[in-house]
């Protein structure tokens, strides 16, 4: 088992090597120059040129590559050009802030998913599974920052109920519920498609399931219904549904840009945005390697745990 | 002998949007403790569905038991509440099946498996679970019960699924224990060994047997009594050298026939033409009329019903009243 994570492990060097060669690319390709040269109108053409100079991006592309690439594998991500700090600090002041957003969302979109994918697989073709099977749908097909808008304008604007946007009262002493208080919103934002998904996924796996032998030699033995799903079907439905988890898991990344711009959560997401807009080459380039290894860690605990769940699976 | 299970006129259908179909119609037959029950009968015949119905485990949705009782040591099975059926089964009345290789959960250990039954019906602590297993391991014939205990059950062979799958099923002592094809997914020398321990342990429990099978060769080593099932009915009800030597049932006849003679050259393994006809279609007269060399004007219209034709021996045929059954 160490030695096959190890061998994933040196696996993703190449794969995170070629997705920064694309990524790279891609940036270069896109229209638009890094904002920093505009911001002063009456900057004149030398002082520019010797900007462009000084950032580097008179230099060829590939050389611009070879420069960024080898301060990364020296850990040094750059500076930021329009924000003048360093990017790896910038990335780990918001990542806290992404990461709870991420986490909670996570936990709220299982602790919903599972039980009423069981139900609806368990009821097949009742009213509860036509209800949550529409609701999934329904979930599935709304646009992230559509429902955020509706949910500001009901929760926040008409009822105010919950702060528009923000991790906590600005200038208020740290107090875990106002942390909650904000946090609820964007997290059932996030949370809502996946969970939508994860609900369809948790569904059609333990169909599969109660069809199997094992679970009428549970019923034979005389079980609860609840054992018999719980115990025995389930264990053995959740390892599929693992496997689609942690695929997922950089989604809430893509998730997060929206939201988090929507809710002015500062985050990675929102930071992306700005970056996006201000062409900040550094700090777009480093959040996109944060979701590549995202999502090559993402395969990694997919397959690990799936290993760990199914005893038939040996490395 | 004492009766330990009665089954009478069970009705078993499954219903689909506007069709009914009498999977299992009027069933009658009972078993003795101690004795071993055979079950033969082609596929569809209603054999699985019978033994399910006694579970109180039809498949939903769809199947209904909407006739019948089922008569346990007393009490009608069909009468008791859910929650009293899930301590008969499992307890009292235990299943095996017939694919070893799937029946077991495959993310459980084999001890686990084992040990939730005892704990469960039994009320045992884990540890007393635990060696309880490893004891009901070595009578299945497991030398080192105690290494099995902690393997999953892909590590094992067919045959070795059934020897758990039989421990399982004896775990907690059970007075009936079902088996629906116990051998039929498994090579011919491991199916010899499983009736074997079958047979063993029977005695030695002293428990009786429903044995479901296709194979008349399994009813003639392990069984005392045997009914014959056609069509989702009993056609014969007999013991077991009265059938071997004299079938009554001109269906029974056939599927004696159809069993291949060892010194006879040409394996003539059906003798019986045509097919079972499906429960959504079933003859209006004898279910047996569409294949019987017998049939009379009268099997066409009406139903024969099960009658007692010589002491302990039952068949629905008309033939019985025209005096002639030969
Ligand atoms: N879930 C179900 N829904 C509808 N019909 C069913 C269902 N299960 C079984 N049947 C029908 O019931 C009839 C009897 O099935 P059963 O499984 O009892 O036959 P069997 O005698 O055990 O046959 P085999 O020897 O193949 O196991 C068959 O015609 C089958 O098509
Ligand atoms: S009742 Fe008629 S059709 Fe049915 S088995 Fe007897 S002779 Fe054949
Ligand atoms: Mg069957």
């Amino acid at each position: 088992m160490t030695t096959y994570i190890i061998r994933r492990l040196i696996m993703m060097i190449p794969i995170l090597f070629g997705i920064s060669v694309i990524s790279f690319a891609i940036m270069y390709a896109a229209p638009g120059k890094p904002t920093v040269m505009d911001l002063d109108p009456d900057i004149s053409v030398e002082a520019r040129e010797a900007q462009m100079e000084r950032l580097g991006l008179n230099d060829p592309p590939h050389i611009q590559y070879i420069n960024w690439m080898s301060n990364v594998v020296k850990g040094d991500f750059g500076t930021s050009f329009t924000k003048k700090q360093p990017v790896r600090d910038m990335i780990a002041d918001r990542l806290p802030n992404t990461l709870i957003l991420m986490i909670f969302s996570t936990i709220l979109a299982i602790i919903v998913a599972i039980p009423f994918g069981v139900l609806s697989a368990t009821k097949q073709y009742s009213k509860l599974d036509y209800g949550v099977t529409m609701t999934s749908f329904l979930g599935l097909a709304t646009p992230n920052f559509w429902l955020g808008l509706m949910l500001i304008m009901l929760f926040s604007v008409q009822l105010g109920w919950t702060p528009v946007g923000g991790v906590s009262t600005l200038g208020a002493d740290f107090s875990l519920l106002d942390r909650l208080h904000h946090l609820i919103l964007p997290a059932i934002v996030l949370a809502t498609a996946d969970m939508a998904g994860l609900t369809r996924y948790t569904r059609s796996s333990m169909l599969e399931v109660v069809k199997q032998d094992y679970i009428r030699t549970a019923r034979a033995k005389g079980f609860r219904e609840s054992t018999v799903i719980y115990k025995h079907g389930l264990r053995n439905g959740l390892i599929p549904i693992i496997t689609i988890f942690g695929l997922m898991l950089p989604t809430f990344i893509g998730g997060s840009v929206i939201v988090e711009q929507l809710f002015s959560w500062p985050g990675i997401g929102k930071l992306f945005i700005d970056a996006t807009f201000e062409r900040d080459y550094p700090v777009i380039m480093a959040i996109t390697m944060f979701g590549a290894v995202l999502t090559v860690i993402g395969n990694l605990i997919a397959d690990i745990l799936y290993a760990v769940l199914d005893p038939r699976i040996e490395y | 002998m004492s009766t330990l299970l009665q089954v009478k006129n069970l009705k078993t259908h499954f219903f689909s949007k506007n069709k009914v179909l009498p999977v299992v119609d009027g069933v009658d037959f009972e078993v003795k403790k101690g004795e071993t029950l055979a079950i033969v009968g082609e596929s569809g015949s209603g054999k699985s569905i019978t033994s399910l119905s006694i579970m109180g485990l039809v498949p939903k949705p769809g199947g209904k038991t909407v006739d019948g009782e089922i008569i346990f040591d007393g009490t009608d099975l069909l009468q008791l509440s859910e929650n009293e059926m899930f301590k008969v089964r499992g307890n009292e009345i235990a299943m095996i099946f017939q694919e070893p290789m799937t029946s077991l959960n495959p993310v459980l250990t084999i001890g686990e498996q084992i040990t939730e039954v005892l704990i469960y019906h039994k009320k045992m602590s884990k540890k007393e679970a635990r060696q309880k297993a490893v004891e009901l391991l070595k009578i299945v014939g497991f030398a080192r019960a105690e290494e099995i205990l902690d393997d999953y059950p892909h590590r094992l062979s067919g045959g070795m699924r059934q020897r758990v799958m039989i421990a399982m099923a004896m775990s907690c002592d059970p007075k009936l224990l079902i088996a629906d094809e116990p051998t039929t997914a498994l090579d011919v020398t491991v199916q010899a060994q499983i009736l074997e321990l079958m047979k063993e342990l029977s005695e030695k429990f002293d428990s009786s047997i429903i044995l479901i099978t296709h194979d008349l060769g399994v009813v003639a080593e392990l069984a005392d009594r045997v009914i014959v099932m056609y069509g989702g009915q009993v056609v014969e009800e007999t013991g077991i050298v009265e059938l071997f030597d004299n079938p009554l049932h001109p269906y029974s006849k056939g599927l004696l026939g159809s069993v291949p003679k060892l010194d006879e050259e040409k394996e003539r393994l059906s003798s019986i033409g045509g097919n079972v006809p499906s429960p959504d279609n079933f003859p209006k007269g004898c279910r047996f009329v569409t294949r019987c060399e017998h049939a009379m004007e009268k099997c066409l219209t009406e139903q024969p019903e099960l009658k007692e034709i010589y002491p302990g021996r039952k068949s629905r045929c008309f033939l019985h009243d025209e005096g002639g059954n030969e």
